[in-house]
């Protein structure tokens, strides 16, 4: 299976600048093990120590947020977009 | 930049320099901008800001921004006694924070004059913002005087009045088929790729700070005393979060020696994540999908919401939330009373004092401060059926003396 996951400005050290890049993953934690092979020091940038998604990180499947799908467990059918997203205020 | 040092993280404490970053390149938490207190004190007193500018910018030692200035006149909005609407609700202090004399009439003046002015200092000449409306007219006006092009992104459903609001200024205003979340987020994407001032994206940090002089003012109004609880109107929950670091900064350079202010929030039920994770006893913030009239506080995933149930329960504030017919209810019990017309928002802070006040988390003798943020022009469509004429008559003198007798 695999995913589009768009990656966030602050991320993109990480990535040398990539904004897009395809994983094989089947859940969100399935895609952050991936990316966490592909760029070290992904994990602990996203997540916090409990394995838990970071509380200023978005995760994005498709249109809707993950905590109002099956959180870390939502599955990613194929050539599905992912994005990452911090949160930002507003008004 | 006035008395900046830079910017922090406001959960890992990393520091950086005093760029258009908005969040933690490691955590992802947000950033928050770091002043050199010790020099402010140095150079403000309350008569240095009494000969200041009658704006929010009298307390520009406190604010980001150079002298240069992006700048409509925001702030020093009235503050008023309230005795008729505190009879109402049982306070003996009550007052109003009449923030719709801004000069597109909501609180985001002050926000966007700072906004603005950082944006262009650092030599953008495009500004941007995902908005419920508010920010949209603000940032639409203040782009307009200041020669910037200007980026508006609103819901497609937004109110009619906060549309012509904006597009009259002519900005290239974008309706985005969506919630408010959904706005954000396009524009979260759209700011990693376009050179643009987003002011509450990469301009987050420094736009945030211009909450702070709603605060200052009211301690400046009431003869330099803090008051003893306030009450704010939560949507991505940044205001509520400025209140009290506006007043925390006024005892950090000395223009007042403590205070022990209580900050309450209001949410209108339909959107009540950060009410329901105070109610809760968590400080974990469960994102919804909004459903209120209350548009300009729809945000169902607010960024600021962990910070500011932390705000409310250190300070021994509450946070509460209203049904939309409560909210109605509180724009007309506002009028009434004190003749002040205000937005949705506003009906949200007065029906969540009445139920505080009910409930006894505000005091009969505490001074209260409630803080109106917008006028209610700009959402007549919420009470527009609950304030029609009293009779409509032909124009003869017999038959409106037989009418009003009828009436009596």
């Amino acid at each position: 299976m695999s995913a589009s996951v768009r990656i966030p400005t602050p991320l993109r050290t990480l990535t040398k600048g990539v904004s897009e890049v395809n994983v094989d993953a089947s859940t969100v934690r399935d895609m952050i093990d991936a990316l966490e092979k592909e760029f070290p020091g992904a994990r602990e940038r996203l997540c916090e120590e409990s394995g838990e998604i970071r509380r200023f990180v978005n995760v994005f499947v498709g249109d809707e947020d993950i905590r109002f799908l099956q959180g870390l467990d939502t599955p990613l059918p194929d050539g599905t977009q992912v994005s990452i997203i911090p949160a930002v205020a507003g008004g | 930049m006035g008395a900046v040092l830079g910017l922090r993280c406001r959960e890992c404490s990393r520091e950086y320099p005093a760029e258009p970053l908005h969040v933690c390149e490691f955590c992802f938490a947000p950033l928050e901008v770091v002043y050199d207190y010790d020099a402010i004190a140095s150079q403000i007193s309350h008569a240095s800001i009494a000969a200041g500018p009658r704006s929010m910018w009298r307390f520009a030692p406190l604010l980001p921004g150079g002298e240069n200035r992006v700048d409509l006149g925001a702030g020093m909005t009235p503050l008023v006694r309230a005795p008729r609407l505190g009879a109402e609700l049982g306070l003996r202090d009550l007052w109003l924070k009449n923030d719709t004399a801004n000069p597109t009439h909501s609180f985001k003046d002050r926000v966007v004059s700072v906004a603005l002015t950082v944006a262009r200092e650092f030599g953008y000449t495009t500004v941007a913002c995902a908005s419920t409306g508010n920010l949209a007219n603000a940032v639409a006006a203040h782009a307009a005087a200041a020669g910037l092009e200007a980026y508006v992104f609103i819901p497609a459903d937004l109110e009619a009045g906060k549309v012509v609001a904006t597009a009259i200024y002519g900005p290239r205003l974008i309706a985005v088929k969506g919630t408010y979340d959904d706005v954000n987020r396009l524009c979260s994407e759209i700011a990693g790729e376009f050179e643009w001032a987003f002011v509450n994206v990469n301009i987050r940090p420094y736009y945030a700070e211009g909450s702070k002089s709603l605060a200052f003012e009211v301690v400046e109004q009431l003869g330099w005393q803090a008051p003893d609880h306030v009450v704010v109107p939560i949507a991505s929950g940044s205001l509520l979060t400025k209140i009290r670091r506006g007043l925390d900064e006024l005892v950090r350079v000395g223009l007042i020696d403590g205070h022990s202010t209580r900050i309450s929030g209001a949410q209108a039920t339909g959107c009540s994540p950060v009410a329901a994770a105070f109610k809760s006893g968590t400080d974990h913030i469960r994102p919804v999908k909004p459903q209120t009239i209350a548009k300009s506080l729809a945000i169902g995933n607010p960024a600021d919401g962990y910070y500011a149930v932390k705000a409310a329960r250190e300070t021994g504030g509450a946070i509460d939330d209203v049904s939309d017919e409560e909210v109605v209810e509180g724009i007309r019990l506002l009028a009434r009373t004190e003749g002040i017309f205000a937005e949705t928002a506003g009906g949200v802070v007065i029906a969540t004092l009445k139920r505080l006040c009910d409930a006894g988390v505000v005091h009969p003798e505490e001074r209260t401060v409630a803080l109106i943020t917008g006028d209610g022009l700009k959402t007549i469509e919420a009470v527009a059926s609950a304030a029609v004429p009293t009779m409509t008559i032909k124009p003869r003198l017999e038959e409106f003396a037989a009418r009003v007798k009828e009436k009596e």
